[in-house]
């Protein structure tokens, strides 16, 4: 028992992981005929995936103590390039190539301003998410664009498709991504560069790292990401709107926080941001199939994050470790 | 070790000036520190401490003069932190030498980190040898403290211990601290005293920068006493009492010694 919870302890996003499975038994005893079938998870595994991969680079730039509010706008533009370049040459690679090209170019960007001219993140990249915004609205005259035709090409297959006729693909892709930066962030150099730059710049520096090479690395893959989700997005929706990513930067720094991400930086918690992703992205089907009606659905989602958030300062990191070894010391019984 | 090194000192500053504007920080500055010696850095606030250690650690070139580090010429005008990284000279500041939401396994490698050859780190050993230095270099033991704590958990003794013990483990040839013991307590103090013979007895050069007289007498074999800008005395231990060293910086403080005088 000691040894278990002395395990759980260590294991990240514990908490949220254990808020989602409650939330799920709840919606299961309050709207069995719709959780107990499969065809919800579905929906979700193809709604949450653009948002996870959102989050993911959100966690990278919160570790980092910055904050990127542009993303929004780079789901669209990566939208509009893709389906521009389908639609004028008829191919799709390259329009995949393109489109994270421009979401790249554009967190490369972010990053400049912040780390050469050292401009604050929040303004940098609320500008950005005004102009980025403007330019697709622009460039795509205001209109959505339909891309049919994209279904018969490979592309969609391989982000987009159903395995066995079901199961969204890109659900695959965005637990790979999450399963690929987790390993960066906290297996290798540069997220641990990440990680200490969040932490305290100045000690991060007269330790010998680029600081200023790192976040605008950090604000390019950001954009890359962001380019990504857009892209996954447009290709599952056969279809561009130059609105495409709105509303989505408040539930995807939920997610981040939900997840327990500190605010202040210098650590962050991928596997926390994809149980709480899931969180948010299951919260208004699920009330909404509870039946108390969609007046609720705000409250609920506010009480949740609450939740969340609180139980990962009550008992997540120092507090679970602490609960375990005073378990410990009930179960041996010494001292 | 230090004895297949066949420099005479660590460090030698010849004619250091520094002018910030019209403003003289730094004047004629001559200094050396022996391969295996600790050298107390003594002067009052805003006599050119920090200056100097930063013409020295490569944060900002000196107007003119010249550094030689074991005994071999450097370009100061392209001399920077990681040159100085390179050629074996580490700083050790108060305050900002560790993450403090880091693991101390982190800590130890950060910037330095063993890597396959993707960049992904050797976690592993990392923490195999971090364990050692903690252990053996600057002997943590028990008190609940693992390479997988947290830098905030350390007093602050600790943290300059973990902070001079990762410098020898990467065979630093001088370290330099920076007020190492401000804002300690007594019995911290004494651990950073501790950490500080390690230095010597690992054969290393060290700085020890402070305005605390006793700390420096106790551990320095030489002191240096900077004032206005300038080295006014270079004073071993041997030839000096602690009360004959506090009394000779009193009058500095004080202006009450000419400095033709020394």
């Amino acid at each position: 028992m000691s040894r278990l919870l002395g395990i759980l302890g260590r294991v990240e996003g514990l908490p949220v992981g254990v808020v989602l499975a409650l939330l799920y038994v709840a919606f299961m005893i309050f709207a069995p005929t719709v959780f107990t079938s499969y065809r919800i998870y579905m929906s979700f595994f193809q709604t949450v995936p653009p948002m996870l991969v959102l989050a993911i680079g959100l966690t990278f730039v919160i570790t980092a103590g910055e904050i990127d509010l542009s993303f929004p706008a780079v789901v669209a533009l990566s939208g509009f390039v893709f389906t521009w370049c389908f639609e004028t040459f008829g191919v799709a690679w390259p329009g995949v190539l393109l489109a994270l090209a421009a979401g790249a170019l554009v967190g490369w960007v972010n990053g400049f301003l912040v780390a050469m001219l050292r401009v604050p993140s929040i303004m940098v990249t609320l500008a950005a998410q005004f102009f980025w915004y403007g330019v697709t609205i622009l460039a795509a005259g205001g209109l959505q664009i339909d891309i049919a035709s994209v279904l018969s090409s490979p592309v969609h297959g391989i982000f987009v498709g159903r395995l066995f006729e079901v199961f969204p693909v890109q659900a695959l892709w965005s637990l790979g991504l999450v399963v690929l930066f987790w390993f960066i962030l906290n297996r290798h150099r540069f997220g641990q560069a990440i990680m200490f730059i969040g932490d305290n710049a100045e000690v991060a520096r007269v330790m010998g790292i680029g600081v200023e090479t790192t976040r605008i690395r950090l604000f390019t893959l950001n954009g890359a990401l962001a380019a990504f989700a857009g892209l996954i997005l447009t290709l599952e929706l056969n279809v561009f709107y130059p609105t495409q990513g709105q509303g989505m930067l408040l539930p995807v720094m939920a997610a981040v926080f939900i997840g327990g991400t500190s605010i202040a930086g210098g650590q962050g918690a991928l596997v926390g941001t994809f149980f709480g992703m899931y969180i948010i992205g299951s919260l208004e089907a699920g009330v909404v199939a509870t039946g108390i009606g969609g007046y609720w659905v705000q409250l609920v989602e506010g009480l949740v994050m609450a939740a969340s958030v609180i139980l990962n300062i009550v008992i997540g990191d120092s507090g679970l470790s602490a609960l375990s070894s005073t378990a410990r010391r009930w179960a041996v019984g010494r001292r | 070790m230090a004895e297949s090194n066949p420099a005479r000192t660590a460090l030698r500053v010849v004619d250091v000036d520094k002018y910030f504007g019209s403003v003289c920080a730094l004047k004629k500055v001559n200094f050396e520190v022996g391969r295996n010696e600790i050298v107390g850095l003594l002067g009052d606030n805003g006599a050119g401490k920090s200056t100097l250690v930063k013409i020295l650690t490569g944060v900002f070139p000196p107007t003119s003069g010249e550094i030689y580090i074991a005994d071999k010429k450097v370009d100061t005008s392209s001399y920077t932190v990681k040159s100085a990284h390179a050629l074996g000279i580490e700083t050790v500041y108060q305050d900002k030498s560790l993450g403090e939401k880091q693991s101390l396994w982190r800590n130890f490698f950060i910037g330095r980190e063993l890597t396959y050859p993707l960049g992904f780190l050797k976690v592993r050993e990392q923490k195999r040898i971090a364990n050692e230095i903690m252990v053996n270099t600057i002997g943590f033991r028990g008190r609940g403290i693992s390479v997988e704590s947290r830098a905030s958990k350390l007093s602050g003794g600790e943290r300059q211990g973990v902070a001079i013990g990762r410098a020898m483990h990467f065979e630093k040839d001088l370290i330099i601290l920076d007020e190492p013991t401000v804002a300690l307590s007594l019995k911290e103090v004494r651990r950073v005293l501790e950490f500080v013979h390690k230095i010597k007895e690992g054969g290393k050069a060290c700085i020890y920068i402070s305005h605390n007289i006793v700390d420096v007498y106790e551990i320095a074999d030489r002191f240096v006493v900077i004032d206005r800008g300038e080295i006014v005395a270079g004073i071993d231990r041997g030839k000096i009492s602690l009360k004959e060293l506090d009394e000779f910086l009193l009058e500095y403080s004080h202006g009450l010694r000419d400095r033709a005088g020394s």
